[in-house]
Protein backbone atom coordinates (compact mmCIF):
# COMPACT_ATOMS: atom_id res chain seq x y z
CA UNK A 1 0.00 0.00 0.00
CA UNK A 2 2.63 2.46 1.09
CA UNK A 3 4.84 1.40 -1.78
CA UNK A 4 2.07 1.97 -4.30
CA UNK A 5 1.46 5.46 -2.92
CA UNK A 6 5.13 6.27 -3.09
CA UNK A 7 5.45 5.12 -6.72
CA UNK A 8 2.30 7.03 -7.64
CA UNK A 9 3.80 10.16 -6.13
CA UNK A 10 7.03 9.54 -7.98
CA UNK A 11 5.12 9.11 -11.22
CA UNK A 12 3.30 12.40 -10.63
CA UNK A 13 6.55 14.16 -9.90
CA UNK A 14 8.19 12.81 -13.04
CA UNK A 15 5.16 13.88 -15.05
CA UNK A 16 5.15 17.34 -13.52
CA UNK A 17 8.87 17.64 -14.20
CA UNK A 18 8.34 16.60 -17.82
CA UNK A 19 5.54 19.16 -18.20
CA UNK A 20 7.73 21.87 -16.68
CA UNK A 21 10.56 21.03 -19.06
CA UNK A 22 8.21 21.03 -22.03
CA UNK A 23 6.94 24.48 -21.07
CA UNK A 24 10.49 25.75 -20.60
CA UNK A 25 11.50 24.46 -24.04
CA UNK A 26 8.47 26.08 -25.64
CA UNK A 27 9.34 29.38 -24.00
CA UNK A 28 12.90 29.21 -25.26
CA UNK A 29 11.72 28.33 -28.76
CA UNK A 30 9.32 31.25 -28.64
CA UNK A 31 12.19 33.48 -27.57
CA UNK A 32 14.16 32.41 -30.65
CA UNK A 33 11.13 33.12 -32.83
CA UNK A 34 10.84 36.61 -31.35
CA UNK A 35 14.51 37.24 -32.07
CA UNK A 36 14.03 36.41 -35.74
CA UNK A 37 11.03 38.73 -35.77
CA UNK A 38 13.24 41.44 -34.30
CA UNK A 39 15.66 40.93 -37.21
CA UNK A 40 12.78 41.45 -39.68
CA UNK A 41 11.87 44.75 -38.02
CA UNK A 42 15.49 45.87 -37.81
CA UNK A 43 15.91 45.30 -41.55
CA UNK A 44 12.70 47.16 -42.37
CA UNK A 45 14.00 50.03 -40.22
CA UNK A 46 17.35 49.89 -42.06
CA UNK A 47 15.55 50.09 -45.41
CA UNK A 48 13.56 53.06 -44.13
CA UNK A 49 16.77 54.82 -43.08
CA UNK A 50 18.30 54.08 -46.49
CA UNK A 51 15.19 55.59 -48.13
CA UNK A 52 14.99 58.55 -45.74
CA UNK A 53 15.82 61.09 -48.46
CA UNK A 54 14.15 59.31 -51.37
CA UNK A 55 10.96 61.35 -51.25
CA UNK A 56 10.81 62.01 -55.03
CA UNK A 57 9.84 65.63 -54.22
CA UNK A 58 6.75 64.27 -52.47
CA UNK A 59 5.60 64.86 -48.89
CA UNK A 60 7.94 63.81 -46.08
CA UNK A 61 7.64 63.25 -42.35
CA UNK A 62 7.61 66.90 -41.30
CA UNK A 63 4.29 67.50 -43.08
CA UNK A 64 2.78 64.01 -42.64
CA UNK A 65 3.39 63.14 -38.99
CA UNK A 66 1.43 64.61 -36.09
CA UNK A 67 3.38 64.69 -32.82
CA UNK A 68 0.37 64.57 -30.42
CA UNK A 69 -1.04 61.50 -32.17
CA UNK A 70 2.28 59.66 -32.02
CA UNK A 71 2.71 60.58 -28.37
CA UNK A 72 -0.82 59.32 -27.62
CA UNK A 73 -0.03 56.04 -29.42
CA UNK A 74 3.17 55.67 -27.40
CA UNK A 75 1.36 56.26 -24.10
CA UNK A 76 -1.33 53.73 -25.09
CA UNK A 77 1.30 51.08 -25.81
CA UNK A 78 3.30 51.75 -22.66
CA UNK A 79 0.11 51.60 -20.59
CA UNK A 80 -0.85 48.32 -22.26
CA UNK A 81 2.57 46.95 -21.31
CA UNK A 82 1.82 47.81 -17.67
CA UNK A 83 -1.72 46.38 -17.73
CA UNK A 84 -0.39 43.17 -19.26
CA UNK A 85 2.06 43.04 -16.36
CA UNK A 86 -0.92 43.32 -13.96
CA UNK A 87 -2.63 40.44 -15.79
CA UNK A 88 0.50 38.35 -15.28
CA UNK A 89 0.52 39.19 -11.58
CA UNK A 90 -3.16 38.21 -11.29
CA UNK A 91 -2.43 34.88 -13.02
CA UNK A 92 0.45 34.20 -10.64
CA UNK A 93 -1.89 34.94 -7.72
CA UNK A 94 -4.47 32.50 -9.14
CA UNK A 95 -7.21 35.10 -9.67
CA UNK A 96 -8.62 34.30 -13.08
CA UNK A 97 -11.40 36.94 -13.19
CA UNK A 98 -8.98 39.74 -12.39
CA UNK A 99 -6.57 38.38 -15.02
CA UNK A 100 -9.32 38.41 -17.66
CA UNK A 101 -10.20 41.98 -16.65
CA UNK A 102 -6.61 43.19 -17.11
CA UNK A 103 -6.31 41.31 -20.40
CA UNK A 104 -9.47 43.12 -21.50
CA UNK A 105 -7.97 46.50 -20.59
CA UNK A 106 -4.80 45.57 -22.51
CA UNK A 107 -6.96 44.65 -25.50
CA UNK A 108 -8.78 48.00 -25.43
CA UNK A 109 -5.50 49.95 -25.21
CA UNK A 110 -4.08 47.96 -28.12
CA UNK A 111 -7.29 48.52 -30.08
CA UNK A 112 -6.97 52.27 -29.50
CA UNK A 113 -3.40 52.13 -30.80
CA UNK A 114 -4.27 50.18 -33.93
CA UNK A 115 -7.26 52.41 -34.77
CA UNK A 116 -5.06 55.50 -34.49
CA UNK A 117 -2.55 53.85 -36.80
CA UNK A 118 -5.14 52.81 -39.38
CA UNK A 119 -6.57 56.35 -39.31
CA UNK A 120 -3.07 57.76 -39.88
CA UNK A 121 -2.28 55.44 -42.81
CA UNK A 122 -5.72 56.04 -44.33
CA UNK A 123 -5.46 59.82 -44.13
CA UNK A 124 -1.99 59.67 -45.70
CA UNK A 125 -3.15 57.44 -48.54
CA UNK A 126 -6.17 59.72 -49.10
CA UNK A 127 -3.89 62.80 -49.29
CA UNK A 128 -1.89 61.39 -52.22
CA UNK A 129 0.88 60.20 -49.89
CA UNK A 130 0.30 56.48 -50.35
CA UNK A 131 3.00 53.81 -50.65
CA UNK A 132 3.33 54.30 -54.41
CA UNK A 133 4.21 58.01 -54.06
CA UNK A 134 7.94 57.59 -53.27
CA UNK A 135 10.55 55.19 -51.98
CA UNK A 136 10.37 56.95 -48.64
CA UNK A 137 6.63 56.32 -48.35
CA UNK A 138 6.95 52.72 -49.60
CA UNK A 139 9.43 52.00 -46.85
CA UNK A 140 7.24 53.81 -44.31
CA UNK A 141 4.08 51.90 -45.24
CA UNK A 142 5.94 48.57 -45.27
CA UNK A 143 7.41 49.14 -41.82
CA UNK A 144 4.29 50.58 -40.18
CA UNK A 145 2.01 48.10 -41.95
CA UNK A 146 4.08 45.14 -40.76
CA UNK A 147 3.99 46.56 -37.27
CA UNK A 148 0.22 47.03 -37.40
CA UNK A 149 -0.21 43.44 -38.59
CA UNK A 150 1.81 42.24 -35.60
CA UNK A 151 -0.27 44.28 -33.16
CA UNK A 152 -3.49 42.96 -34.75
CA UNK A 153 -2.29 39.37 -34.36
CA UNK A 154 -1.46 40.19 -30.74
CA UNK A 155 -5.01 41.52 -30.21
CA UNK A 156 -6.62 38.35 -31.59
CA UNK A 157 -4.26 36.34 -29.41
CA UNK A 158 -5.27 38.33 -26.31
CA UNK A 159 -8.96 37.61 -27.00
CA UNK A 160 -8.29 33.88 -27.43
CA UNK A 161 -6.23 33.57 -24.26
CA UNK A 162 -8.69 35.75 -22.34
CA UNK A 163 -11.43 33.26 -23.32
CA UNK A 164 -9.26 30.32 -22.29
CA UNK A 165 -8.44 31.77 -18.87
CA UNK A 166 -12.04 32.90 -18.34
CA UNK A 167 -13.65 29.60 -19.33
CA UNK A 168 -11.14 26.98 -18.19
CA UNK A 169 -9.48 28.75 -15.31
CA UNK A 170 -5.78 28.99 -14.60
CA UNK A 171 -3.96 25.80 -15.60
CA UNK A 172 -0.17 25.45 -15.93
CA UNK A 173 -0.59 25.53 -19.71
CA UNK A 174 -2.73 28.66 -19.65
CA UNK A 175 -0.14 30.29 -17.40
CA UNK A 176 2.68 29.50 -19.81
CA UNK A 177 0.61 30.66 -22.79
CA UNK A 178 -0.13 33.99 -21.15
CA UNK A 179 3.55 34.29 -20.30
CA UNK A 180 4.53 33.80 -23.95
CA UNK A 181 1.88 36.24 -25.12
CA UNK A 182 3.37 38.68 -22.62
CA UNK A 183 6.81 38.20 -24.19
CA UNK A 184 5.29 38.94 -27.60
CA UNK A 185 3.46 42.04 -26.36
CA UNK A 186 6.46 43.55 -24.57
CA UNK A 187 8.54 42.77 -27.65
CA UNK A 188 6.08 44.78 -29.76
CA UNK A 189 6.41 47.73 -27.40
CA UNK A 190 10.21 47.55 -27.70
CA UNK A 191 9.86 47.59 -31.50
CA UNK A 192 7.57 50.64 -31.25
CA UNK A 193 10.22 52.48 -29.20
CA UNK A 194 12.64 51.93 -32.08
CA UNK A 195 10.05 53.01 -34.64
CA UNK A 196 9.18 56.31 -32.97
CA UNK A 197 12.85 57.04 -32.28
CA UNK A 198 13.97 56.24 -35.84
CA UNK A 199 10.98 57.15 -38.00
CA UNK A 200 8.68 59.67 -36.37
CA UNK A 201 10.81 61.91 -34.17
CA UNK A 202 13.69 62.41 -36.67
CA UNK A 203 11.05 63.03 -39.35
CA UNK A 204 9.62 65.85 -37.27
CA UNK A 205 12.93 67.42 -36.29
CA UNK B 1 5.39 49.80 -11.51
CA UNK B 2 8.89 51.35 -11.33
CA UNK B 3 9.40 50.08 -14.86
CA UNK B 4 6.25 51.79 -16.09
CA UNK B 5 7.18 55.16 -14.56
CA UNK B 6 10.72 54.92 -15.97
CA UNK B 7 9.35 53.98 -19.40
CA UNK B 8 6.93 56.92 -19.39
CA UNK B 9 9.67 59.35 -18.34
CA UNK B 10 12.01 58.04 -21.04
CA UNK B 11 9.26 58.42 -23.65
CA UNK B 12 8.24 61.91 -22.50
CA UNK B 13 11.80 63.24 -22.70
CA UNK B 14 12.39 62.87 -26.48
CA UNK B 15 8.80 63.87 -27.34
CA UNK B 16 9.10 66.96 -25.16
CA UNK B 17 12.39 67.92 -26.80
CA UNK B 18 10.95 67.53 -30.31
CA UNK B 19 7.77 69.42 -29.38
CA UNK B 20 9.64 72.33 -27.77
CA UNK B 21 12.53 72.33 -30.28
CA UNK B 22 14.69 73.28 -27.31
CA UNK B 23 17.99 72.05 -28.78
CA UNK B 24 19.55 72.00 -32.24
CA UNK B 25 18.53 68.93 -34.30
CA UNK B 26 21.83 67.08 -33.96
CA UNK B 27 21.85 67.15 -30.16
CA UNK B 28 18.15 66.26 -30.05
CA UNK B 29 18.86 63.29 -32.29
CA UNK B 30 21.61 62.06 -29.95
CA UNK B 31 19.28 62.39 -26.95
CA UNK B 32 16.50 60.52 -28.80
CA UNK B 33 18.97 57.70 -29.47
CA UNK B 34 20.18 57.54 -25.87
CA UNK B 35 16.62 57.62 -24.51
CA UNK B 36 15.66 54.80 -26.90
CA UNK B 37 18.56 52.62 -25.75
CA UNK B 38 17.74 53.30 -22.09
CA UNK B 39 14.08 52.56 -22.82
CA UNK B 40 14.90 49.18 -24.39
CA UNK B 41 17.08 48.27 -21.39
CA UNK B 42 14.26 49.26 -19.00
CA UNK B 43 11.86 47.04 -20.93
CA UNK B 44 14.25 44.09 -20.97
CA UNK B 45 14.83 44.41 -17.23
CA UNK B 46 11.36 45.22 -15.92
CA UNK B 47 8.96 43.70 -18.45
CA UNK B 48 10.85 40.80 -20.02
CA UNK B 49 12.70 40.15 -16.75
CA UNK B 50 16.14 39.41 -18.16
CA UNK B 51 18.95 39.31 -15.66
CA UNK B 52 22.33 37.65 -15.26
CA UNK B 53 20.98 34.60 -13.39
CA UNK B 54 21.57 31.17 -14.90
CA UNK B 55 17.91 30.70 -15.88
CA UNK B 56 18.06 33.55 -18.37
CA UNK B 57 21.62 33.04 -19.57
CA UNK B 58 20.44 31.08 -22.62
CA UNK B 59 18.29 34.03 -23.59
CA UNK B 60 21.14 36.44 -23.01
CA UNK B 61 23.30 34.34 -25.35
CA UNK B 62 20.45 34.42 -27.87
CA UNK B 63 20.30 38.22 -27.59
CA UNK B 64 24.04 38.43 -28.15
CA UNK B 65 23.81 36.22 -31.24
CA UNK B 66 20.94 38.32 -32.58
CA UNK B 67 23.01 41.44 -32.00
CA UNK B 68 25.84 40.04 -34.14
CA UNK B 69 23.43 38.98 -36.91
CA UNK B 70 21.83 42.43 -36.81
CA UNK B 71 25.18 44.15 -36.95
CA UNK B 72 26.08 42.24 -40.12
CA UNK B 73 22.68 42.53 -41.82
CA UNK B 74 21.78 46.10 -40.89
CA UNK B 75 25.32 47.40 -41.16
CA UNK B 76 25.73 45.67 -44.53
CA UNK B 77 22.42 47.00 -45.81
CA UNK B 78 23.22 50.58 -44.87
CA UNK B 79 26.77 50.32 -46.18
CA UNK B 80 25.70 49.02 -49.59
CA UNK B 81 22.67 51.28 -49.90
CA UNK B 82 24.63 54.43 -49.13
CA UNK B 83 27.58 53.33 -51.25
CA UNK B 84 25.23 52.98 -54.27
CA UNK B 85 23.10 55.95 -53.24
CA UNK B 86 23.59 57.91 -56.45
CA UNK B 87 21.61 55.22 -58.29
CA UNK B 88 18.57 55.73 -56.03
CA UNK B 89 18.23 59.47 -56.42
Amino acid sequence: MTDAVVTANNGDEIEAEAARRAIEEKTYGFWIGLTSDAIVFALLCAIFVAMAHGTADGPAGDTLFRLPRIFAQTVLLLASSATFGFAGVAIAAGRSRRAVLWLGVTFLLGLGFISAEIAELYSMAAADAGPSRSGYLSAFFTLIGTYGAHVSVGLVWIVLLGCEVGLRGITPFATSRVYRLGLFWHFLVIVWINIFSLVYLPGLL
Amino acid sequence: MIGFVLALALAALPFGLVAARALPPKQTFVIIGLAAIAQVVVHLLYFLRIDLKSSSQNRLAMLGFAAIVLLILVGGTLWIMFDRYYRVT
